[in-house]
């Protein structure tokens, strides 16, 4: 049973300032949350406060980390060489995949410039990995280690490993919160490898499955079909994976939906995993420079040096901006 | 010495508050994730039942706001309902205190349930909304902890139980 304190101050006589109180911080809240979701104006004040809070979450991350770093120097011989052996076979065929793309993204290029379409770019990226923090439990989001301080804008696309993982949300002053594809907030535009058949992949609140509504009846759409990002709306780059498709119902007269797995394993055990996750950022890479990427097509482009002279390009028309 | 026990006591707020975030984003296995308890809010209760004087709404706005800004989706939303609870349960408070302690769970219940109401409404006025009954859940689990926050806050400030 709680007691009161020693204090002998009379407590009733507190009526009038603490309404006062209330109705002043409850209309400083209501103003927050409606600058926050109309007007995007105080991301800088959650950026600030999100410094104050970092603490919290590297208290909580670090414990977890700390044993995979143990784990992780205790690990036995055996597991260890198969560990490599793996690794190198994989690397092997990766570099042998890799042989061809050289030429292949030259003839693109050329193609493209035929056409007069804005030229394809290869991006420079940021490596970051997941903190182990759990966020809201029924939204697909994650927090990454990298935040304003590295860089990272609102918007931007993160990827895996093996294909488009989300986008950043919310930015910190040393993290940033990443959207998934999965989650039932999130869309993406995307494209069917084989038949080039365009439409929307909606996040369906199951981590390893995608939904496509807007596809027609007699869309040529198949199980198996890989779906790659098509790049409009300029947040995510163009051609990456994102999803297969397994299941295709072809219900009713105009819509079919095709359940879609994700590619990205990151989202099927982002819970307790911590996989490096490649973050896009959009301009050169060291090897060959080429005409950076603008952050958020269809801006305008920045000039930056080059290692041989590319045609520019014709600009299109803007497209509008899905928001994130 | 009334002045030190002041310092000690804010810095075991400000310490359990800290707490309390760290308890809410810690990684639980999936399936336990949706009953997380609210232990920020729950300590919030027990301090201002118990020091009226030094937890006041301000203490209560601002743990909110933290937790806005470590799982929120819109800043000031977690405030707001941490700020509705820490109001309601200033105006009970002197009844709360004489409350055994099954009945003082069951109020626990309710300031839970209007809390977890206001974070569900402003969900759903900004588009975020998700309505499976398992959001609900965390309402059950912090009423049921409810006896446990207060047996570990009266160990911790040596009252007599």
């Amino acid at each position: 049973m709680v007691e009161l304190t020693h204090d002998s101050r009379p407590i009733i006589g507190r009526g009038p300032p603490l309404t006062a109180y209330f109705l002043t911080l409850a209309a400083i809240s209501i103003g927050l949350m409606v600058a926050d979701q109309r007007y995007h104006q105080i991301d800088q004040v959650r950026e600030w406060l999100s410094a104050v809070v970092h603490p919290v979450q590297r208290a909580v991350d670090i414990p977890f980390r700390a044993t995979d770093w143990v784990t992780g120097s205790f690990a036995d011989r055996g597991r260890l060489r198969q560990e490599k052996l793996e690794l190198t076979a994989r690397l092997r065929l990766a570099n042998l995949q890799l042989q061809r793309f050289a030429a292949l993204e030259e003839e693109n290029r050329r193609l493209r410039d035929m056409r007069e379409n804005t030229a394809g770019v290869v991006e420079k990226v940021l490596v970051s990995s997941i903190l182990n923090v759990d966020l809201d439990p029924f939204r697909h989001r994650v927090l990454l280690d990298k935040g304003a301080v590295d860089g990272v804008f609102r918007g931007q696309a993160v990827l895996d490993g093996e294909g488009i993982f989300g986008q950043v949300t919310k930015v910190n002053a040393a993290t940033a919160e990443v959207i998934l594809i999965s989650d039932a907030e999130h869309a993406i535009p995307v494209q069917s490898n084989r038949s080039g058949v365009r439409t929307i992949a909606v996040g369906t609140g199951d981590i390893n499955k995608l939904s496509l509504p807007f596809v027609t009846a007699e869309s040529d759409l198949k199980e198996g079909d890989l779906l790659i990002s098509t790049g409009m709306g300029g947040v995510f780059p163009p051609g990456y994976p994102v999803a297969k498709v397994t299941r295709v119902k072809r219900a009713g007269s105009t819509f079919a939906t095709g359940p879609a797995t994700c590619c990205s394993s990151g989202s099927r055990n982002w819970h307790p995993a911590n996989p490096p996750v490649r973050r896009r950022r959009g301009a050169e890479t060291p090897r060959r420079a080429v005409a950076p990427l603008p952050r958020r097509w269809p801006r305008q482009r920045l000039p930056g040096p080059r290692a041989h002279p590319v045609r520019p390009a014709a600009r299109r028309a803007p497209h509008r901006q899905r928001d994130p | 010495m009334r002045q030190q026990s002041m310092l000690a006591r804010q810095l075991l707020y400000w310490l359990s508050m800290a707490a309390g975030l760290v308890l809410a984003i810690v990684p639980l296995p999936g399936w336990l994730d949706p009953v997380r308890p609210d232990l920020a809010l729950l300590a919030m209760i027990y301090f201002i039942l118990t020091s009226p004087r030094i937890a006041g709404l301000g203490y209560a706005w601002l743990s909110g706001l933290f937790l806005d800004v470590l799982r929120g989706m819109v800043l000031g939303q977690h405030a707001l309902g941490f700020l509705l609870v820490g109001y309601v349960t200033h105006k009970l408070q002197l009844q709360m205190r004489m409350f055994p302690i099954l009945q003082q769970a069951a109020i626990v219940l309710l300031l839970l349930g209007l809390y977890h109401f206001v974070v569900f409404w402003i969900d759903g006025l900004t588009g975020h909304g998700y309505t499976a009954w398992v959001r609900w859940l965390p309402v059950i689990s912090g009423a049921l902890l409810w006896p446990l926050v207060v047996a570990v806050g009266d160990s911790l400030t040596r009252r007599s139980s």
